[in-house]
């Protein structure tokens, strides 16, 4: 067939779907979404014209044809293969399935991360009763002496100094740094797993080191109802994205039969869904942390109990959520 | 491979071709973007500051989603492209040329953090230079890349001449050698024009201009000039 035969047969077709994808381009920025009637001939357009581009190259036509034709595919290829997402019933379904049975998949690795971050916090924290000195290798003198009267059992509020409007202060500044070390813990897990191994390590040593000291000079009664609140959240948020992280770098090292890159890939794919997870733990724990924990107003035995009820509900929801609709 | 042409088959079963951004134009962007958050922390903080320490909670929660997801919110949204690289005119694709996923960006955005050890991006750049397709370590592990978005064509100039189709086929290398020569004519001598339409028509050769004549002829007719 004669080029100007190929054009003059299938122009009407290549207009139309120039006119479709304006508008598909008009409608992503607006946010609109209605369609008008032909949209549902886009896919149908879309196949034809792949056809008439791989005709016209092989039927070698002139340069400006083959040039329009496969602007039409990028744009259309753009357009059909576009992800989209239901956010609020995938938000449900990975908080109600999706997240604990991630969790439970890979539950060796969750053991391993638990054990790289209270196996060193158990050992500095008894060490420290006998040595207590070694607390030194943790935190400088200025570091210690601040935590000291933070944690003093005859401070007006507890945790770090603050007035009655320094509560949202403190959320944000717990967001930014725990989230912010998560995001290392995670991250560090594409340098072979040792960046998370480290991570996972260095938080255990400075947990340890911390209650260890406050048990030892005996202000042990207002560091633990702290921390019991909120740490089922921050605690386990931090050893989950030690545990992403480590899926990363145990990629790497024993890619299976894939390759080590492959290997890779599929495992961050996996991971970075911990991650969704772990972020809205850490914005639970700072909610905790900065409006309930630290409140002197509310007695000791309640916040344990308070604690425990929510140790168990973080436990319980890994165990058990989802089981039935995941398997 | 010298050039960085990566070609992409769509199911469809046609070649979608793609130019991957190297180190240099994605660090321009990159100090690009890092000066726009820069405004942005300034105003924050000036703005903020007048709310007393709710306003300080505000704006630690507001360094935070900027410092880890600007460049994130911006390729999912703004077609795989933060200012930065729109201003250099790039963006960032999935391997298989579909629009970067949120996911996809997470990933490549987060371990940010990894590319930019032990200073300023070391990891990140040794992995570009060592890639084919300049990846750094985060977009080896989302499955991600820099391309340059291809900028609205600009008008190809030619010299006017009426239009003649060739009485040979070309195929579609021959057909933008053509067109390149007939563009690129005014920045070549004329004895350089003739040697290279000599090439082409070799009978042509006693008639000066004659060749060339017949090469803009044949650039006028593949770019859709009728004759």
């Amino acid at each position: 067939m004669k080029q100007q035969d190929f054009e003059t047969q299938h122009e009407a077709l290549w207009q139309r779907m120039e006119n479709l994808l304006a508008l598909l381009e008009k409608q992503r920025k607006t946010k609109r979404s209605q369609s008008p009637a032909d949209m549902g001939e886009f896919p149908q357009h879309y196949r034809q014209i792949c056809h008439h581009l791989a005709l016209a190259r092989e039927r070698q036509y002139a340069t400006y044809l083959i040039d329009r034709l496969d602007r039409l595919v990028v744009d259309g290829h753009r357009h059909l293969y576009r992800a989209r997402s239901f956010f609020l019933s995938q938000t449900l379904h990975f908080i109600g399935v999706g997240f604990p049975a991630l969790i439970r998949a890979e539950a060796r690795l969750l053991w391993l991360s638990f054990a790289l971050l209270y196996l060193p916090a158990l050992l500095m924290g008894i060490a420290l009763q006998y040595e207590p000195q070694m607390v030194y290798t943790m935190l400088d003198h200025h570091n210690l002496a601040s935590i000291e009267s933070m944690y003093s059992p005859t401070a007006a509020h507890i945790g770090r100094e603050r007035q009655s409007d320094g509560n949202f202060l403190m959320f944000g500044y717990y967001i930014k740094n725990n989230i912010g070390i998560s995001f290392q813990t995670f991250a560090g897990g594409l340098l072979y797993g040792l960046g998370s191994i480290f991570y996972l390590v260095y938080n255990g040593l400075f947990l340890g080191a911390v209650a260890g000291h406050l048990t030892r000079i005996g202000d042990g009664s207002t560091f633990f109802p702290f921390v019991v609140g909120h740490g089922a959240f921050e605690l386990t948020a931090i050893a989950l994205s030690g545990m992403a992280g480590l899926k990363m770098g145990l990629a790497l090292l024993a890619p299976g039969n894939k390759t080590r890159l492959h290997a890779l890939r599929d495992a961050a794919q996996v991971s970075i869904r911990i991650v969704y997870g772990v972020v809205g733990m850490l914005l639970i724990a700072a909610f905790l942390e900065a409006f309930w924990s630290s409140s002197a107003a509310i007695a000791p035995v309640v916040k344990y109990a308070v604690g425990a009820l929510l140790w168990l509900v973080v436990a319980g929801y890994f165990m058990f959520m989802g089981r039935h609709r995941a398997a | 491979m010298l050039d960085t042409y990566r070609a992409i088959e769509t199911p469809e079963g046609v070649e979608l071709r793609l130019r991957v951004a190297g180190p240099v134009v994605r660090s321009l962007a990159w100090v690009i973007d890092l000066l726009i958050r820069g405004g942005i922390y300034i105003v924050l903080a000036i703005v903020l500051a007048k709310f007393g320490k709710f306003g300080w909670g505000l704006l630690l929660i507001g360094l935070f989603l900027i410092e880890w997801f600007y460049p994130v919110l911006f390729e999912v949204y703004r077609h795989g492209a933060t200012p930065g690289k729109r201003r250099m005119g790039l963006c960032v694709v999935n391997d298989d040329g579909t629009p970067v996923s949120w996911s996809a960006s997470l990933i490549r955005n987060l371990l940010r953090y990894v590319d930019f050890l032990p200073v300023l991006y070391g990891f990140g750049l040794i992995s570009m230079l060592l890639h084919p397709d300049f990846k750094r370590l985060g977009d080896i592990a989302a499955g991600t890349r820099v391309v340059y978005r291809d900028a609205a064509k600009k008008a190809i100039q030619v010299p006017a001449v009426a239009a003649k189709p060739p009485h040979f086929s070309l195929n579609l290398e021959a057909q933008r050698a053509v067109i390149d020569f007939a563009e690129r004519s005014p920045e070549l001598s004329p004895e350089r024009k003739e040697e290279l339409a000599n090439i082409v028509f070799p009978a042509s050769g006693n008639q000066p201009g004659n060749g060339i004549n017949q090469l803009y002829a044949t650039a006028n007719w593949l770019l859709g000039k009728k004759s």
